[in-house]
């Protein structure tokens, strides 16, 4: 029964997020071209609250009910299997991800994670690049050129900047000396400083969580396809790369894939170098109590949605790259420093002699 | 590639400072006055010299100031200005216009009829919003055009 909860929850957190985060979108970068973005379409019955909510909180749903009644297209040519495969394999592994993630400390005895996989870094990481599949799937079944191009790049750029990611994750673990995403968690539960970001308890790795950390965000970027990297589906040169012919449901679940990898993503980087649910002087990590836990829960959505912020603030600033300066910056310099990070993170834990 | 001018060039690849600059400068947009009217409820007020819909004046007597001497129609470039002049009822003038319609889906508010004009009789207002149902709604006569 928890765990049916437990699995709700951690979907309706993964799904439920994407309305906010389009919302934010789009009135984010509104304010920052110096619009006001959408603010007519508000919650029927109850509307703005006599001004306390901000307008056009429902915006999302009038987005979502466009595309239902949208004509659904197969083109004629289209490699039907993989046409309908393709919008579930981008969709549905990001939503899987979410099982292993620890999105609360614990109410009683039950932690509040769905599965506590003692390899559950590996498992997120391959579950990841299940959707690589579906990029792919996508830019073949549409029998269009620019749905295969845009297909190819993200095949390329997802397996390129997947290196990078991995090699942060390890500079992460090898802090928290654990692939348990729980006890990566727990053992940054010790205040700021016990944040992988910074060190992760000891000051001397501050630096190098700092550079890994960051590194990690770059490379998340370019795995959710976000601008800068969005070159799978620059409209400019691809018209929408690999979903170019999706219409109506299947183009909102490449939609939504998106977002719910976004979530995923922030939740990740959030897991692994912020500290996850904790945060000092709120949570009490020895404590479980339902307060206690609802506290962690909330702390992590908060830092999750933080972390959304920062993606769409990035979205809305930065210019695309260029094919070639994107793998450049991939293979030539995210990597090595990546590696470089990586190694001396190593060395200093042999020269200082294990962990604290 | 020697030493120095390779590093500079490799970090200068990362594009992180320019990055950060770019998102400071966003940030301070993002808290900046924005530019956008809501519209029904607040309208654009046009600055005075903007070029909207015509209107053609009276004297002090609220006669007609147009004496149909074809200017503003010979200075349209669009051709959007159709005349037919009439005898005048008053002694300073000879004649007055009968017909005088503007097709205001041809216009295109350059403001030269206004120009032309030797008894300064039209004008371009700063109405730019008014709609209407049909093509020819949008011709205006004599009547619509001297009722602004």
């Amino acid at each position: 029964m928890a765990s049916v909860l437990k699995m709700l929850f951690a979907l309706g957190f993964a799904v439920g997020l994407v309305p906010v985060a389009v919302y934010l979108e789009r009135r984010v970068s509104a304010f920052i071209q110096g619009r006001l973005g959408p603010n007519r379409v508000n919650i029927p019955l109850i509307g703005r609250l006599g001004g306390i909510l901000p307008g056009g909180l429902a915006q999302p749903v009038a987005d979502v009910v466009k595309l239902l009644f949208k004509e659904d297209i197969i083109p004629l040519r289209a490699d039907r299997v993989l046409f309908l495969l393709a919008p579930l394999l981008v969709f549905l592994p990001p939503a899987v991800g979410f099982a292993v993630i620890p999105f609360g400390n614990r109410i009683g005895d039950e932690a509040l994670q769905v599965a506590d996989l003692n390899v559950g870094i590996l498992f997120t990481v391959s579950i990841l690049s299940v959707s690589v599949y579906g990029l792919a799937f996508a830019g073949w079944a549409s029998d269009n050129k620019y749905s295969i191009m845009g297909g190819l790049r993200a095949a390329a750029q997802l397996l390129s900047y997947e290196v990078t990611l991995g090699l942060c994750v390890v500079t992460a673990l090898m802090f928290s000396e654990s692939l348990d995403p729980r006890t990566i968690v727990e053992r940054q539960a010790r205040g700021i400083l016990g944040w992988n970001i910074l060190g992760g308890g000891d000051l001397w790795r501050a630096p190098f969580g700092i550079v890994a950390g960051l590194l990690f965000f770059i490379a998340a970027l370019a795995e959710n396809k976000r601008l800068p990297f969005d070159l799978p589906e620059c409209d400019a040169e691809l018209v929408g790369g690999f979903h170019t012919e999706y219409s109506s449901m299947k183009f909102a679940l490449f939609f939504m894939g998106e977002y719910v990898g976004m979530v995923l993503m922030s939740a990740l980087w959030v897991t692994f170098f912020w500290g996850g649910w904790h945060l000092p002087g709120v949570t009490d990590p020895s404590s479980a109590t339902l307060l206690q836990g609802i506290l962690s829960v909330l702390v992590f959505s908060a830092k999750v949605l933080a972390v959304l912020l920062l993606y769409i603030w990035v979205r809305w600033t930065l210019p695309r790259f260029r094919y070639d300066q994107l793998m450049d910056l991939g293979w030539k310099r995210l990597i090595p420093i990546a590696l470089a990070n990586l190694v001396a993170v190593a060395a200093l834990g042999a020269l200082r002699g294990g962990p604290r | 590639m020697t030493g120095r001018g390779f590093w500079k060039r490799w970090s200068d690849a990362l594009y992180l400072p320019e990055c950060l600059k770019g998102m400071a400068k966003t940030l301070v947009r993002f808290f900046q006055p924005k530019f956008t009217l809501s519209y029904p409820e607040e309208v654009h007020v046009p600055r005075p010299g903007y070029r909207g819909e015509h209107r053609l004046k009276k004297d002090e007597q609220g006669r007609v100031k147009c004496v149909a001497c074809m200017m503003c129609r010979t200075a349209c470039p669009a051709e959007c200005i159709y005349i037919e002049g009439g005898p005048s009822p008053w002694p300073d003038r000879d004649k007055v216009p009968r017909v005088f319609t503007i097709d205001l889906l041809k216009c295109i508010y350059c403001g030269m009829c206004q120009e032309a004009c030797p008894c300064d009789a039209i004008e371009l207002t700063t109405v730019f919003t008014r709609v209407a149902s049909s093509r020819e709604d949008k011709v205006y006569d004599l009547e619509k055009l001297l009722s602004r």
